[in-house]
């Protein structure tokens, strides 16, 4: 299979097999109207596997959403066909409006301006707490 | 609390230093509330209720009449706009132009949070959810400063809904800031604390256990703080009567106390503690309500920025 290598662009590499899929829609690649690839299921050296995306213009990334979803990922940011700049993420100590609080009594849940803000209480664990009832989320679940 | 927004939204917002401040300040106007009748002379005071409540809202309101300021606002939300689905952030950007500070009680958890983004008029949580209550805590502070001549080396146990209890929840967060604190959580399974405020004890360093039974515990307690298991916080109706009455504090139970035993209640009391025990002197309950007053006449004035003035 080939795909060509881009000009002026965006690399994501290393994302989690299987993953691939779920960043395309959070990040709404499918809007965009220039050129973007998904490989699955790349060999890689390092995980064994992974997902790598190519977008072939430059976009401006929800960084904590990817560091959220997959803090491994990373950005390579390409200019003249060339690797200008490579960005590792992180474990964001904040999101806002990337998961949903889920806790009922939660003013979250009921006035629809409000933006669902999570800070960082536990990084080793990846617990966040919603800024407004505290409640704690664990799983990853995207909010999109 | 937070020097720049002047709000009191959480007991985190106030600093160690600002909290012993505000005591000192409630524990004085205690001392001489005539001293203070005009401090507010001038100032509106909205009490926004989207939930019923008898000691904080009057407690507040009281507060700042004797501080000799105004009042205005409402006791429920159906008496509000809120029941024509007004949101709480349009209601609070409203309030805002007719009222120089806002006390807020609302259902919802975080719901004073949002609203304090939403106005540079100073907000007071008057309880949100069972989340946090931060002038309940105050109040509990001076009740317990003034009870026992300080903060720290005590056995204090909370007895009850520890799970939707706010004032709890806010109780141990200021109280574990203290240095030989150790807390004995007395709740059955289904009301255990939530696991945050469980983090925030292992984080303070503080002794703490959990136990089924307050009579296990009676005799080695300073500070017994009792709660009222809260219907409002149920969804299921079932679950609220199994619960309701497991713990009922009567005087046999507290033979075995100690003689200067601090047995403090955030009110309203149902059938947790009998009323044979309001004439033990060792009930505090009452005195506490009062306490309420006083600790909110210091924290209107310190949002307000009036304490300074009282120093010049």
């Amino acid at each position: 299979m080939n795909v060509d290598g881009i000009k002026k662009g965006i690399v994501l590499d290393h994302i989690k097999a299987g993953r691939g899929m779920d960043i395309y829609r959070l990040l709404h690649l499918e809007k965009m109207k220039c050129s973007v690839a998904i490989v699955q299921n790349a060999r890689s050296t390092k995980y064994g596997r992974k997902d790598i995306i190519k977008i072939d213009e430059m976009i401006t990334l929800d960084m904590d959403m990817l560091g959220y979803i997959d803090p491994n990922i990373t950005i390579n940011i390409v200019e003249n066909g060339k690797l200008h700049e490579k960005k590792n993420l992180e474990l964001p100590e904040k999101l806002t409006n990337v998961i949903r609080c889920h806790n009922p009594r939660c003013i979250t849940s009921t006035e629809q301006e409000i933006k669902h803000t999570f800070l960082l209480a536990d990084r080793e664990n990846r617990i966040y707490r919603c800024i407004y009832c505290d409640v704690a989320h664990k799983e990853q679940m995207v909010y999109y | 609390m937070n020097k720049k927004t002047r709000n009191l939204i959480s007991i985190r917002d106030i600093t160690r230093k600002d909290l012993e401040e505000m005591l000192a300040l409630g524990q004085r106007i205690m001392e001489c509330p005539g001293e203070y009748k005009d401090v507010c002379r001038g100032k509106k005071l909205a009490t926004l209720f989207f939930e019923s409540s008898t000691r904080t809202r009057l407690s507040f309101e009281a507060a700042m009449i004797e501080l000799g300021g105004n009042v205005l606002g409402f006791s429920s939300a159906d008496s509000s706009s809120a029941a024509k689905g007004e949101s709480v952030s349009d209601t609070v950007r409203t309030v805002s132009f007719y009222a120089d500070i806002i006390a807020m009680r609302h259902p919802k958890e975080g719901a004073p949070k949002a609203a304090c983004t939403r106005t540079e008029v100073p907000v007071i949580n008057a309880g949100d959810g069972g989340h946090f209550h931060p002038t309940q805590t105050l109040t509990d502070l001076l009740t317990i400063k003034t009870e026992k001549g300080r903060l720290g080396s005590m056995v204090i146990g909370l007895c009850g809904d520890l799970c939707f209890g706010r004032t709890v929840h806010s109780l141990i967060e200021a109280m574990s800031e203290y240095p030989g604190n150790e807390f004995i959580l007395i709740s059955p399974e289904e009301l255990r604390a939530p696991d945050y405020i469980r983090m925030i004890l292992d984080k303070s360093g503080c002794s703490w256990r959990e136990v089924r039974k307050m009579e296990e515990v009676m005799e080695d307690l300073d500070v017994l703080y009792m709660t009222r298991v809260q219907r409002e916080r149920f969804f299921n109706e079932e679950d609220y009567a199994r619960l309701k009455d497991t713990y009922i504090l009567d005087a046999e139970k507290l033979i075995p106390a100690k003689p200067d035993l601090c047995i403090m209640h955030p009110l309203p009391r149902v059938n947790e503690i009998s009323v044979v025990v309001d004439d033990d002197p060792r009930a505090c309950y009452f005195r506490q309500a009062l306490c309420g007053k006083y600790i909110r006449m210091a924290l209107i004035m310190t949002l307000l920025g009036l304490e300074k003035e009282m120093r010049r």
